[in-house]
């Protein structure tokens, strides 16, 4: 705390610059520069990234970032300079995750994917992620498109769409956020690259969910996939995303230093989600009543969102988390990677007891 | 050169004192594994030396299954050829069984077959299985497995083994439950009796009390690798069922509680993964982040593996991969052993890289590099594979006890927060692919080091020694460069190889690696007593150790003896020795999908030596 004071009355404060919670400007969340396309709808949420570790005070050392491969994967090079960050390879960024988070329990992974990383050849390891249950972000970069190959459809591009080289798209789009859902995750939201406010509002939920927390953003590629007539467009975007709730995310250490007052006439209307470190998500209702911890709910409404094509935004799907993969496995408290050499080979004693049972 | 043609087939006065082998032939899932070890094991506790070989088929249940049990006066373990007894308790493989046994064998079989005396030459001894199991109220579902011990009973009697230690050995079997041990021991005693009434021996074979078990035990190669896995510090193990390498997950699991911490937690994650990429992902994952990670497989998972494994070489994560290899290609002979990932392992991955591979020959070696290969991939931050096969690593095998490890953990030049604090003070920066040292090996950190330079950005894509994305020319080459530096270097501090040479020397060579010791030390000794001298070399690592090739330089035939098709070794040795005339060099490759036997390399070495 003292370190903090010193901080901001020295270095920050004295050129007016602002500071966070533990004294950092927002600079110091930045990494490298984008090589992605100018106006690519990933840059956005790599800003939203920073921001909102920015506004939690987030410790960089206790983040790890990670992707795949694709446009989207190159992403964890621009947010988060002082985070460790692997670019691992095409969709199977999850089992990677899942190894790091086990060798560490005490790290937060914010792990970014594609379309074609989770949608194809990703899958597999997608819905086995979902059932472990780790401490982590998995934001899906969604384009519907490859960008790096040229433009070809993903599997989450839409029936019947046309793209310039590769024609018409004959099969049906898989819904990353209904497989989520089937496949047991706990939080699962649908966002737009082009509404910065939401973003931001859902990754910062996402980071204090204890679990796995999937954010599907549908972030428009200008190069390859831009035409309004397409449900990935900024175009289409900006004309037809509904968000089902006015969302606020309400940080722990807020929470108790102010009195969140709800006025009553609204009340009814509000839905508050306790996470677990304290922190709260409000969600006020829009047009429809929608209240995402319902599973079924929200299986029907996705169903009814595919089939109407309703670009439907917001907290899809909450439930209380299961227990972290690494309590599941009855894990040292002391992070695997960190233990000593004692606790890592056990004594000569020991090794003549088990061979004198064999 | 005339030599005498060596007996092979008829046993002599001398070899039959528990000095021959039998095969029991069952069928599989009977339940027939109990019957086989326990007379492995009684036969260990009677001071014999001894080697169960289970040859099985890719099947759960009902498939013609052997097990071969080899006791020897000389302590020798290799497989033979010739198997003098026969238990033949499958029909469907009968006559074959008998067919192949030598003049003078012994054949054991259920009265109930009613099977008539084909082979004049050999002793016949039909004994009531279905009779037997009768006399007891024995469940339905158990009869099959109970009846196989109506022949452990007939062997103890026919040939020696004393009741009190059959007991024994059921009791370590069922881990010391009394209640299966008695069921068990019951019809093994009502056999035995049988035996006894009923039988007149007519062979000469039998057992006798000997010391040469003394201060050993028996273990399979995958129950020592995990016990060294365990010791080495193992943090992480992630699998997907394999045959034949899931024994050695589950003997992690069998003794994970090693590692349990003080307050009953582990400090060993074990995973079972979706699929063999995500089982090695999780371990590049987890020993990028700092752990000591590892994988079991075999050739199908390897396959699988690849690129993973070469996104590890390239962004120098310390990983371990065992793979104990099963005859490929493909699906190939899932349960049968080979030699054949050699090659495949030592380049595994697409692109310039070549992968460290270690390879145990013995129990003993299978314990030590389940721990040196943490410290080894840590020292070079690279994937170590260590390659056993199926015969070491499912087979039960006599050995001293493991020496504990003689030498501290070693996790290489990894920095925490005041090591970086430290290297800063005294470089002034720190870049994660910087030789800093010459020997190709550049610093690393791992996540959740609270230093606000401790971050790097790791990649499978091209970078520079900052861990920059780069396409450079320049950048691309210097990182090759360091990379094989890295690579030389580590020739020297692999397990180097076992020479042996004969006393005098000899300008015969024999150059193995892996399981084949057995086989080849046998071999040598039969050679001996032809007046054939040679010398030895067993490799213990790729990249080859300079003494391989003094080796090859200093012999005028090296024989390079494997168990693969291919002649995997030897296409590795003219790839390597490129200085050398290598026409001397012959390869001897089996690849049958069966553990080498010293009958067949005997007889090979001495048609390559022009002897008749």
């Amino acid at each position: 705390m003292t370190e903090k004071r010193a901080l901001r009355k020295t270095g920050q404060r004295s050129r007016r610059s602002k500071v966070n919670r533990i004294g950092l400007e927002r600079t110091a969340y930045r990494a490298g520069e984008s090589t992605l396309c100018p106006g690519c709808g990933h840059d956005s949420i790599s800003n939203q990234i920073i921001s909102s570790a920015y506004d939690l005070g987030l410790e960089q050392h206790k983040v790890i970032k990670l992707s795949g491969i694709g446009c989207s994967s190159k992403t964890p090079a621009y947010f988060l300079g002082s985070s460790h960050g692997f670019n691992s390879i095409h969709g199977r960024m999850p089992s990677v995750a899942t190894g790091a988070l086990l060798a560490n329990h005490s790290l937060t992974a914010i792990a970014i994917s594609g379309d074609g990383d989770t949608g194809s050849i990703g899958l597999g390891q997608y819905k086995h992620l979902i059932r472990r249950n780790l401490p982590m972000v998995y934001i899906i970069e969604n384009n519907g498109v490859y960008g790096l190959t040229k433009g070809q459809f993903s599997a989450t591009a839409d029936e019947g769409q046309f793209l310039k080289y590769y024609g018409k798209n004959d099969l049906p789009p898989i819904d990353l956020c209904l497989e989520a859902i089937i496949g047991g995750a706990t939080f699962v939201a649908r966002s737009f690259s082009g509404d910065a406010k939401q973003v931001q509002t859902l990754l910062k939920a996402a980071l204090a969910h204890r679990g796995t927390a999937i954010l599907d953003i549908i972030s428009p590629c200008v190069t390859f996939n831009n035409a309004p007539d397409s449900t990935k467009s900024y175009p289409f975007g900006k004309e037809n995303e509904t968000p089902l709730h006015e969302i606020t995310y309400v940080p722990d250490h807020v929470i108790g230093r102010e009195e969140i007052v709800i006025e009553e006439q609204t009340a009814g209307e509000i839905i508050i989600v306790e996470l677990h470190d304290g922190s709260r998500i409000q969600l006020k209702q829009v047009d429809r009543e929608y209240d995402p911890r319902q599973r079924r709910a929200a299986l029907q409404l996705l169903e009814e969102a595919q089939r109407e094509q309703l670009f439907l935004t917001g907290l899809l799907y909450y439930e209380e988390p299961r227990l972290l993969l690494s309590e599941t496995l009855n894990l040292s408290e002391t992070p695997l990677a960190e233990l000593s050499e004692r606790a890592s080979r056990p004594t000569a004693t020991q090794l003549e007891q088990t061979l004198a049972r064999m | 050169m005339a030599l005498p043609e060596r007996e092979l087939t008829i046993p002599q006065e001398t070899a039959t004192i528990h000095n021959f082998a039998f095969t029991v032939a069952t069928k599989n899932g009977s339940g027939s594994q109990t019957s086989n070890n326990v007379l492995v094991r009684a036969l260990f506790k009677m001071g014999i030396a001894v080697n169960g070989k289970n040859l099985f088929p890719s099947n759960i249940k009902g498939l013609p299954t052997w097990y071969t049990i080899r006791v020897s006066q000389d302590g020798y373990q290799a497989r033979r050829e010739i198997t003098e007894i026969a238990i033949v308790m499958n029909e469907q493989t009968a006559a074959e069984d008998i067919a192949n046994l030598p003049p003078g064998g012994v054949c054991i079989l259920p009265e109930e077959w009613n099977w008539t005396q084909s082979r004049e030459d050999c002793h016949y001894y039909a004994i009531p299985v279905r009779q037997t199991i009768r006399q007891f109220d024995i469940p339905r579902e158990r009869r099959e497995q109970v009846g196989n011990m109506v022949y452990v009973g007939v062997v103890a009697q026919l040939f020696g083994i004393p009741l009190a230690l059959l007991w024994e050995a059921l009791l370590d079997n069922f881990g010391g439950r009394e209640r299966p041990a008695q069921m068990n021991q019951q019809i093994i005693e009502a056999a035995h009796d049988w035996a006894a009434d009923h039988l007149e021996k007519q062979d000469p074979y039998r057992f006798a009390r000997d010391d040469q078990t003394e201060g050993k035990l028996l273990i399979t190669g995958n129950e020592a690798a995990a016990l060294g896995s365990l010791f080495g510090g193992v943090n992480l193990v992630s699998w997907y069922p394999i045959t034949p390498s899931t024994s050695l997950v589950d003997a992690v699991l069998t003794h994970k509680s090693l590692r349990d911490d003080e307050e009953g937690k582990s400090t060993v994650a074990v995973i079972q993964a979706e699929d063999e990429i995500a089982a090695v992902g999780m371990v590049v994952g987890a020993s990028w982040a700092g752990a000591r990670a590892m994988t079991s497989t075999s050739g199908p998972g390897i396959s699988l593996m690849s690129e993973f494994v070469g996104l590890a070489y390239f962004a120098e994560i310390p990983i371990v991969i065992w793979d104990i290899t099963r005859m490929g290609p493909s699906t190939g002979l899932p349960t049968r052993t080979s030699q054949g990932d050699l090659l495949f392992s030592h380049y595994l991955g697409h692109g310039d890289s070549r992968q460290l591979v270690l390879l145990p020959g013995t129990m003993a070696e299978c314990f030590e590099f389940g721990w040196r290969a943490f410290d080894i991939a840590d020292l070079r931050q690279t994937p170590v594979l260590v390659l056993s096969d199926l015969d070491l690593g499912m087979n039960l095998w006599m050995t001293a006890p493991f020496a504990y490890p003689d030498q501290p953990i070693q996790r290489g030049k990894r920095l925490g927060k005041i090591d970086l604090e430290e290297f800063f003070a005294e470089k002034g920066e720190w870049y994660r692919f910087r030789d800093y040292d010459g020997d190709g090996v550049p610093y690393r950190t791992v996540p959740g080091t609270d230093h606000p330079r401790a971050a790097y950005f790791a990649r499978g894509s091209g970078h520079n020694e900052m861990g920059m994305y780069s396409e450079r020319s320049d950048d691309w080459v210097q990182n090759m460069e360091r990379l094989q530096r890295k690579f030389e270097g580590a020739r020297e501090i692999l397990p180097q190889p076992i020479r042996e040479d004969a006393p005098d020397g000899s300008p015969i060579g024999i150059l193995t690696f892996g399981s084949n010791e057995t086989a080849i030390l046998e071999t040598r000794a039969w050679l001996a007593q032809d007046g054939i001298a040679t010398d030895y070399l067993r490799v213990r690592a790729l990249p080859l150790a300079r003494e391989v090739h003094d080796f090859v330089r200093e012999h005028d035939r090296v024989y390079v003896t494997e168990n693969n098709y291919d002649g995997q070794l030897a296409q590795i040795l003219r790839l390597e020795l490129t200085d050398l005339s290598l026409s001397h060099l012959v390869s001897l490759a089996l690849g049958d999908a069966l553990p080498m036997t010293p009958d067949w390399l005997y007889r090979r070495i001495r048609e390559e030596e022009g002897i008749a």
